[in-house]
């Protein structure tokens, strides 16, 4: 037989919401039939009378009174009830608080998290590139994991990127390393100053995990996604990480990994790799070579090998060569020439040689091929060297290696012509040479760099010095006033050829790219901030990117219009209008 | 066509909307297209046969309300044969709470959006309990009818002419950083309008014991503020409607049987669906079997910007759903998604005094598959038996595709 049990609390007081919330409890608990939780106003009494809870000892409860009343299957379950009662208040407290909203769209998340750099994507291939697209349209970085992206999705995805100076990584990139957080897949690497460029997920974590073995760190490694390297591709994000990381500061050997790639785009890539200023070790898969070494880039053919040698030469401390910021920016648009005046013969023939790898043409009064001879030895073409040592310059004055008048007046033509970019030349120390002759080019050279200067122009002037600190003319004192009056000095013929080639080639490489790639190049100053970055998929990324300290936002996604083709095709429409 | 453009323009002229309330008048005196015929009720159009109990119950107290019928019997057989016509608050610049019913002799609230000059109407508040809105016709709700339009009503008439107009979205703006959300929870919207009232009340009363009746009915009810935010709100919205290529909701609402919405740029079409049921806390005695579907004009709130949007200034209300304080601010992160803008005027502390969300657009509703979340009360589903219970309800999914397909049809996407 039912039972109801009462309790009434004087000058207590709960939103009536809460009441309704401990009744509701109250009716769940087993065996009760039904339960009342009012204050006691006359209308809520009112209330429990048409439940026919309104029993005599409830009736004198008073409005500043709480009524509890509950109607159990026996008193047993009554009782049982009612006594629960601070249990259940207290319970609703001790609720889920600290749960974290999570954002239903990208577009929330950004505002959310408007510092973050980059965008995880991992959802169903069919999606993801959409996703990706409004992804760039917020102008983040994409880390894409998901697979099965078509091709054509992949190519439109990375040259939106490249216009706007964004990295797409993948799609199916499975790991990355940003400033010391791994994305993805990745391993716990120390920090340190080699760069990873990979389009190959496991060739990235076997390097760097070596690397780190070897006692060296990485400054990011980049996955691209394993068909960058395919022709169609272009290797769109392996250019891009390959130009960033040569830009940056911090790292000062790059690696550059792939499963086998396109020979063309291979070539290419290499290409470009010979004109970051920074030693690079390239593991290509399948790749062969016919050298070993080619100017600053170093083919190695297995992952330990990789990474010994990026450890190896991230300890080197002399890279002054390679490593040297070749500063394109200085110079003017209209720059892009070498004028070489040398007073040895056989300098200026192996200058030619050594340019030869670099530079399409040099023409010369001594020249490698006649058809690289100059018309008049006394005018200029393109890039021109001059053996000013040769006979036609030395009827009747003596040998530029003792007399500087004829190079001088060269040296400030050659400093007025606009085209000009890097003059260099040679200086020839020892027995029999000019005594002194800083004492007159160090003057020479700074009053070309100073015409050059006033016509809004950076002249680079490379002085080769060849002598040894017992000559006469006291080298150091030489090249101190050389290098006094702006030039670069070196004492090797052939680091000085090498050094200018690649100054003059990436100058071109300038001019052509401005053309014909309209890259963005990746805003170096976004790496450098810790990363912030909003995960759309896979849970797991989000719990790795906490555990790592970034800050991530993690996005509960679904697709569009839940999938309904007609939908989505509508609002796709509404959107590209 | 640029949907961008004629979203902000719609979005704008809501939020720049400043609803006055400035009067009481006698709906056949001030509603447009009202008739003596006629009952206005919440939602989109609904036949007899498929009225709602609670809106019947309502129908049939208007009539005794009106003299035209002696009982409720008397009333059914009349509002059945046909001879009243029933049409949606809606169409008539009316907005009413649960069943809605406006009768042409009830007096009714003259709110105007001073900056459009859009006048929209809604009748006074019944307060708690046994009530016509929530279907309830007996004896004493007729009576409670008859002392607001003899007394109540003629007597804030006076006052708020007397001030010259209490300015509805500024009390709004107040409310939401003192615990409303605008829409379920208006005790301090409700307490800031009588305290406004209060000295004109008492200055032009008749005498002082209208003046006491009348401020404590006032102060009592918390929701004495409703109907007339629901009347701003809607003087906002319309503002917004009507404008070429926009994708935003200037009305959600509904009839206990359908819940329709209305867009911008799709003109006078209702979009309907069945109407949900409410997730909610029950009175003592009460089910979710004894609920009505969701029903009233009242999501005009949520619509403008507040209500269920606002949850997170109102963190007292998540106990309806036996949440916790954070599931309010999760509720108006989720409307962000799915809304337009930001609002001017109404503000969420909590949030670093982030806009309000504002301005439904179909196209993220449809998008990313989230409907408006409403806050809301519950009424029986039989006629004459009352509130039942309150909580929260989200918009079927169906009428906001509904009509993207129509948009995408009209515009040629």
């Amino acid at each position: 037989m039912a039972f109801i049990k009462s309790e009434i609390r004087s000058g207590v007081y709960y939103d009536s919401v809460v009441l309704m919330k401990l009744q509701r409890s109250l009716s769940e608990q087993p065996g009760v039939l039904d339960a009342g939780v009012v204050m006691g106003t006359d209308a809520n009494k009112d209330v429990l009378e048409q439940s026919n809870l309104l029993i005599d000892e409830v009736k004198g409860a008073g409005a500043n009174d709480l009524i509890i009343v509950v109607k159990g299957e026996n008193e047993a379950s009554a009782q049982t009830a009612i006594a629960k009662v601070d249990e259940l208040v207290a319970a609703r407290k001790s609720g889920n608080v600290d749960q974290e909203y999570r954002s239903k769209s990208l577009e929330s998340a950004a505002n959310r998290l408007p510092a973050s750099q980059w965008v995880l994507i991992s959802v169903p291939g069919r999606y993801a590139a959409d996703v990706t697209r409004q992804a760039l349209g917020l102008n983040k970085h994409v880390f894409l994991y998901s697979d099965n992206v078509p091709l054509k999705d992949e190519i439109a995805l990375k040259q939106e990127a490249a216009r706007k100076g964004l990295l797409v990584m993948g799609p199916d990139c499975g790991t990355a390393i940003v400033n010391g957080i791994g994305l993805g897949f990745a391993n716990k690497i120390r920090r340190g100053p080699i760069g990873l460029v990979a389009a190959s997920g496991t060739g990235l974590q076997q390097v760097s995990v070596r690397i780190h073995q070897m006692g060296g760190g990485l400054t990011h490694a980049f996955g691209t996604g394993g068909r960058d390297l395919s022709e169609d591709v272009n290797a769109s994000t392996a250019r891009q990480a390959l130009d960033l990381l040569s830009r940056d500061p911090d790292t000062k050997v790059i690696v550059l990994v792939s499963k086998p790639p396109s020979p063309k785009v291979a070539d290419e890539l290499i290409e470009a790799a010979r004109l970051v200023g920074k030693p690079v070790v390239v593991n290509f898969i399948g790749y062969s070579t016919a050298m070993r070494k080619m100017d600053n880039v170093t083919f190695v053919t297995t992952f330990d090998e990789t990474a010994e040698l990026a450890v190896q030469l991230s300890k080197a401390v002399n890279h002054k060569d390679l490593m040297s910021d070749l500063n394109l920016e200085r110079f003017s648009s209209g720059q892009r020439y070498l004028r070489g005046l040398f007073s040895g013969g056989t300098l200026a023939y192996e200058a030619q040689l050594i340019l030869k790898d670099y530079l399409p043409a040099v023409y010369s009064n001594a020249p490698l091929k006649k058809e690289l001879r100059l018309a008049d030895s006394l005018v200029s073409k393109e890039h021109t060297l001059i053996d000013l040592g040769e006979d036609e310059f030395t009827v009747g004055r003596l040998h530029p290696m003792m007399d500087n008048d004829l190079r001088i007046r060269r040296l400030e033509k050659e400093a007025g012509d606009p085209r000009v970019a890097v003059i260099l030349l040679d200086v020839v120390l020892g027995f029999g040479a000019h005594a002194d002759p800083a004492s007159e080019l160090a003057p020479a050279i700074a009053k070309a760099r100073k015409t050059a200067e006033d016509g809004g122009r950076y002249l680079e002037v490379v002085a080769v010095v060849s002598g040894t600190d017992e000559d006469p003319q006291e080298m150091t004192s030489q090249i101190q006033m050389l290098e006094d009056a702006g030039a670069i000095v070196e004492t090797s013929n052939d680091v000085a050829a090498r050094y200018v080639g690649r100054l003059l080639r990436s100058i071109g490489e300038k001019d052509l790219s401005a053309t014909e790639h309209p890259m963005v190049s990746v805003n170096l100053s976004t790496f450098k901030q810790p990363l912030a970055a909003i995960n759309v998929g896979l849970d797991s990324f989000t719990e790795s990117l906490v555990a790592q300290g970034a800050e991530v936002i993690h996005v509960d996604w679904r697709p569009a219009a839940g999938g309904n083709e007609k939908l989505m095709a509508i609002l796709e429409r509404m959107k590209s209008k | 066509m640029d949907i961008e453009k004629a979203n902000t323009e719609a979005t704008q002229r809501m939020m720049e909307a400043r609803p006055i309330a400035t009067t009481l008048a006698k709906a056949i005196d001030v509603v447009p297209g009202i008739h003596e015929n006629m009952l206005l009720h919440a939602g989109p159009p609904v036949t007899w046969e498929r009225m709602s109990g609670p809106m019947k119950g309502a129908m049939m107290g208007a009539l005794i309300f009106e003299g035209k019928a002696k009982n409720g019997e008397e009333a059914e057989k009349m509002l059945a044969s046909g001879k009243i016509e029933f049409s949606p608050c809606h169409e008539h610049m009316c907005t009413g709470p649960m069943a809605g019913v406006i009768s042409p002799s009830m007096l009714v609230y003259v709110v105007e959006n001073q900056t459009h000059g859009i006048k929209c109407f809604s009748n006074p508040n019944e307060g708690r309990g046994k009530v016509l809105r929530m279907g309830a016709y007996s004896p004493e709700v007729i009576e409670k009818l008859r002392w607001m339009e003899s007394t109540l009503g003629p007597t804030i008439k006076a006052a708020l002419e007397a001030i010259g107009g209490i300015d509805v979205r500024a009390i709004i703006s107040k409310a939401l950083h003192m615990g409303d959300d605008g829409h379920n929870r208006l005790d301090a919207a409700s307490v800031l309008w009588t305290a406004q009232l209060a000295p004109y009340i008492a200055k032009t009363a008749k005498d002082s014991a209208t003046a006491f009746e009348t401020i404590k009915f006032l102060g009592e009810n918390a929701l004495s503020i409703l109907n007339p935010v629901m009347a701003g709100c809607k003087s906002m919205t319309f503002a917004g409607h009507n404008i070429e290529g926009s994708t935003i909701v200037t009305i959600m609402a509904r009839n206990g049987t359908d819940f329709g919405i209305k867009v911008s740029g799709l003109g006078d079409q209702w979009f309907t669906a069945q109407s949900p049921i409410v997730k909610a806390l029950y009175f003592p005695g009460f089910t979710e079997a004894d609920a009505c579907r969701d029903i009233g004009d009242s999501v005009i709130t949520e619509t403008a910007g507040i209500g269920g949007f606002a949850m997170a200034t109102a963190p007292a209300l998540v106990t309806f759903i036996g949440g916790v304080p954070k599931d309010a601010i999760n509720t108006t992160l989720d409307m962000y998604e799915i809304t337009y803008t930001e609002h001017k005027h109404f503000t969420i502390p909590f949030l670093d005094f982030r806009g309000t969300p504002t301005g439904i657009d179909i196209r993220k509703v449809v998008e990313k598959q989230i409907t408006p979340r409403v806050n809301t009360g519950v009424a029986h589903k039989d006629p004459g038996v009352g509130q039942v219970g309150a909580g929260v309800v989200s918009a079927p999914m169906g009428v906001f595709e509904d009509a993207l397909v129509a948009f995408a049809d009209k515009y040629g996407f």
